[in-house]
């Protein structure tokens, strides 16, 4: 087994629960292999989750892991990394968790730019309560609760993270082990909020239900359907049509949240305190 | 948290990598990513069809899901 | 010596101040009515004292802050009211389960819904001890004027620490608004408590592990022991179980943390009691209307007394049972229609009739009103 990821897992909880040919293991490995990368302090690294199959990797990855409530991953790492800013946090969470419950916290993580990287497993589905359509879910895709037909719009989960102010945005898939882990290095490393989603392939419910085929099916379509970022602007409509585009999609500098508060409220305060002394 | 002692066989270690049958679920991405079609189907755990192909890219170490694959296999060396 | 500081306070500044003085440095909140003054007082109040403030995008979001900060180490509170309350259940019940330490304050107004914003009520009694989902424990504490507001939100950190569980702090509008003097203890005489920290090597640690008292130490995220928390029901270990033994040892020994404590959490005040043929039992701020009706009652000849209830949950059986024992009647006024009556009724056994006074209209029960109650039983 990978020596690297080895050093990183927690052992006594393999085999995980995920399914055979679920992308969420290439993802979690890409996100361990990029700690390593970046030679994070094991001890100051925290992981945290909502609920849902991605939810799950927190539980098998060797750091202080916190697998909390659907879709609120976000609004318990905001409270870590505001008590104790030395703590590097990540959110591992689902496109369900993220988008459709969970929407609200990402969208005011983003604005208020704070020192978390997500990563965003997008199965397209909600795999965990057996294949229900989710807010990434595909139009005219079927879903159990879609068994006509999904008759919703997706979002574009990295237009509407980067519209509500996140500072690195980028996307991969579970097809590009090593872009992804590059991508997710560089957005622990990014100060401030940044934003990854991660293209994952649920082959049980979404691959099953709409005969996309087996998980190596899967991982040829997502390699298939995804563009180079830089290389979408030359492509003609027709050649854009039903594909993605993946690589790092937006990076800023703005401040960052925790910096504000310590840098500029604190002192302020402290003032204050002391003038009306 | 207790560590399991993983001893290859000689004829494992001369192998360009090594699958661990207990945490391989027999999903076969990593036969279908690797290019050079080192890996084919088996029972579950899939067999090292043409280890003399294998030029260490990794791609199937880092494709499989439940990190059963070890590549020993220098990139692009011996 | 230190200067001894007497105050004229907002029952919500209370609760703020006394939070602080207790060690509170980290607040995740919203605005809402009558509790807002306690966000705004700690905005500006915690990063005085190097804490943390934040205003969340929601009520759920303000509860699974706190309980991410609790996680870090940092002792960490919200405030709301009645729909806010109801929003943060679900969080609750994940702080109750993974036995993180967070106080959460209620000042109750009129429900149910949005009811009357600035009006108050106790209606939220059996919420507090059930609003969340299964088996859980809890522990809430009600005060009963501004002076009391500041010691026993003390009192609420102090043993949300000690027993690893959230505290609910349950005040109402007329405590929250009213302005009452206070004099503030000197912090040198004050007895904070920290929750316990392992001090074992990681390898043997057990964050969930059954010990004596029900209680295991609680590491820091950042400190190296690298913990799963985590709202699945969970083995000593802390990691995923499923049904079996282990899931039943953890959900008894999480409740019976709290009732083998009962007695010793067991907080309330007698008035009159010691000849008294009549017990009103009262909490918040209908209590002090309940305390100066059975003065008036005891010049009118009549022999009435007031057990005021400071720790709601776990609710003080004993004190109800040995009053039954005694008393020809009870007589429970309450701004809702009967939750704290359900409890002494209960805890009566039958020894004594049990006569409700309710009142819904937004307004505080009088004096006058129960003395009329108590001369008609």
């Amino acid at each position: 087994m990978s020596e690297v990821v080895r050093k990183y897992l927690r052992a006594d909880m393999m085999p995980t629960i995920w399914c055979p040919g679920c992308g969420h293991g290439i993802i979690m490995g890409a996100v361990i292999r990029a700690i390593d990368q970046l030679g994070l302090d094991q001890n100051k690294t925290v992981i945290v989750s909502g609920i849902g199959c991605a939810s799950r990797a927190p539980g098998y990855m060797d750091f202080d892991t916190l697998h909390t409530t659907h879709g609120r991953a976000l609004a318990f790492a905001t409270g870590i990394k505001l008590a104790n800013p030395e703590l590097t946090v990540i959110v591992l969470t689902g496109d369900g968790d993220a988008a459709a419950i969970g929407g609200n916290h990402l969208i005011h993580a983003a604005r208020r730019n704070i020192d978390i990287t997500t990563v965003c497993f997008n199965n397209s589905i909600y795999g965990m309560t057996s294949g229900q359509y989710s807010p990434m879910t595909p139009k005219g895709y079927s879903a159990t609760t879609a068994p006509y037909g999904n008759i919703d719009r997706p979002f574009d989960l990295c237009e509407l993270v980067k519209a509500a102010g996140a500072t690195y945005v980028a996307r991969s898939t579970a097809a590009h082990p090593r872009a992804l882990t590059d991508l997710v290095a560089k957005a622990i490393s990014h100060h401030g909020f940044s934003f990854v989603e991660a293209i994952s392939g649920c082959p049980t419910y979404f691959g099953r239900k709409n005969k996309i085929g087996d998980a190596p099916a899967m991982i040829n379509w997502m390699k298939e359907h995804s563009v180079p970022a830089r290389a979408v602007e030359k492509l003609t409509p027709e050649q854009r049509a039903g594909k993605f585009p993946i690589g790092e999609l937006y990076v800023s500098e703005e401040p960052e949240y925790v910096d504000e508060y310590v840098n500029v409220i604190i002192p302020r305060a402290k003032e204050r305190a002391a003038k009306a002394e | 948290m207790t560590r399991e002692v993983v001893t290859l066989s000689e004829q494992e270690q001369k192998a360009p990598l090594t699958i661990d049958d207990k945490w391989c679920k027999g999903c076969n991405i990593c036969v279908s990513v690797c290019p050079k079609a080192v890996l084919a189907k088996g029972r579950k755990t899939p067999l090292i069809a043409k280890p003399d192909e294998c030029i260490g890219c990794r791609i199937c170490e880092w494709s499989c899901p439940d990190y059963a694959i070890s590549v020993h296999k220098k990139e692009g060396g011996n | 010596m230190a200067e001894r500081k007497v105050l004229l306070m907002q029952g919500n500044e209370a609760c703020a101040e006394g939070a602080i003085a207790a060690g509170l440095r980290f607040f995740a909140g919203y605005p809402i009515t009558p509790s807002t003054e306690i966000a705004e007082i700690l905005s500006e109040r915690l990063p005085q004292v190097g804490g943390k403030f934040i205003q969340m995008e929601d009520e759920i979001a303000s509860m699974a802050a706190v309980v991410g900060a609790s996680l870090t180490g940092t002792k960490a509170m919200t405030a709301t009211s009645g729909p806010g309350f109801s929003l943060k259940q679900e969080n609750l019940g994940f702080a109750a389960l993974t036995e993180v330490p967070c106080v959460v304050v209620n000042v109750q107004r009129m429900g149910p819904s949005t009811g009357l914003p600035t009006s108050p009520a106790q209606g939220d009694l059996m919420q507090a001890r059930w609003g969340t989902h299964g088996d859980h424990p809890i522990v809430v504490l009600s005060p009963g004027s501004v002076a009391e507001t500041y010691t026993l939100i003390i009192k609420a950190f102090n043993i949300s620490e000690r027993l690893r569980v959230p505290v609910i702090f349950l005040m109402d509008e007329v405590i929250g608004h009213m302005r009452e003097k206070v004099v503030i203890p000197d912090p040198a005489t004050l007895a904070v408590v920290d929750r316990v920290r392992p001090t074992c090597p990681r390898e043997q640690y057990l964050p969930y592990g059954a010990v004596d008292g029900d209680v295991p130490p609680m590491a820091d995220f950042g400190s190296g022991y690298r913990w799963h928390v985590t709202g699945l029901l969970h083995g000593v270990n802390g990691y995923p179980i499923g049904p079996g033994k282990a899931s039943e040892e953890l959900i008894v020994r999480i409740n019976r943390k709290i009732e083998r404590r009962a007695d010793e959490l067991a907080m309330y005040e007698e008035v009159l009691m010691d000849d008294a043929e009549v017990a009103i039992v009262s909490f918040g701020s209908t209590a002090r209307s309940a305390i100066y009706a059975a003065r008036q009652l005891r010049v009118a000849g009549v022999k009435a007394g007031v057990i005021r209830i400071i720790t709601v949950w776990p609710f003080p059986e004993k004190v109800i049972a040995k009053a039954a024992g005694r008393v020809r009647a009870f007589v429970v006024p309450e701004m809702n229609l009967g939750q704290l009556a359900l409890e002494v009724e209960r805890c009566a056994h039958g020894g004594a009739p049990v006569h409700k006074l309710s009142r819904v209209d937004g307004e505080l029960i009088t004096p006058t009103q129960i003395v009329d109650a108590v001369k008609g039983v």
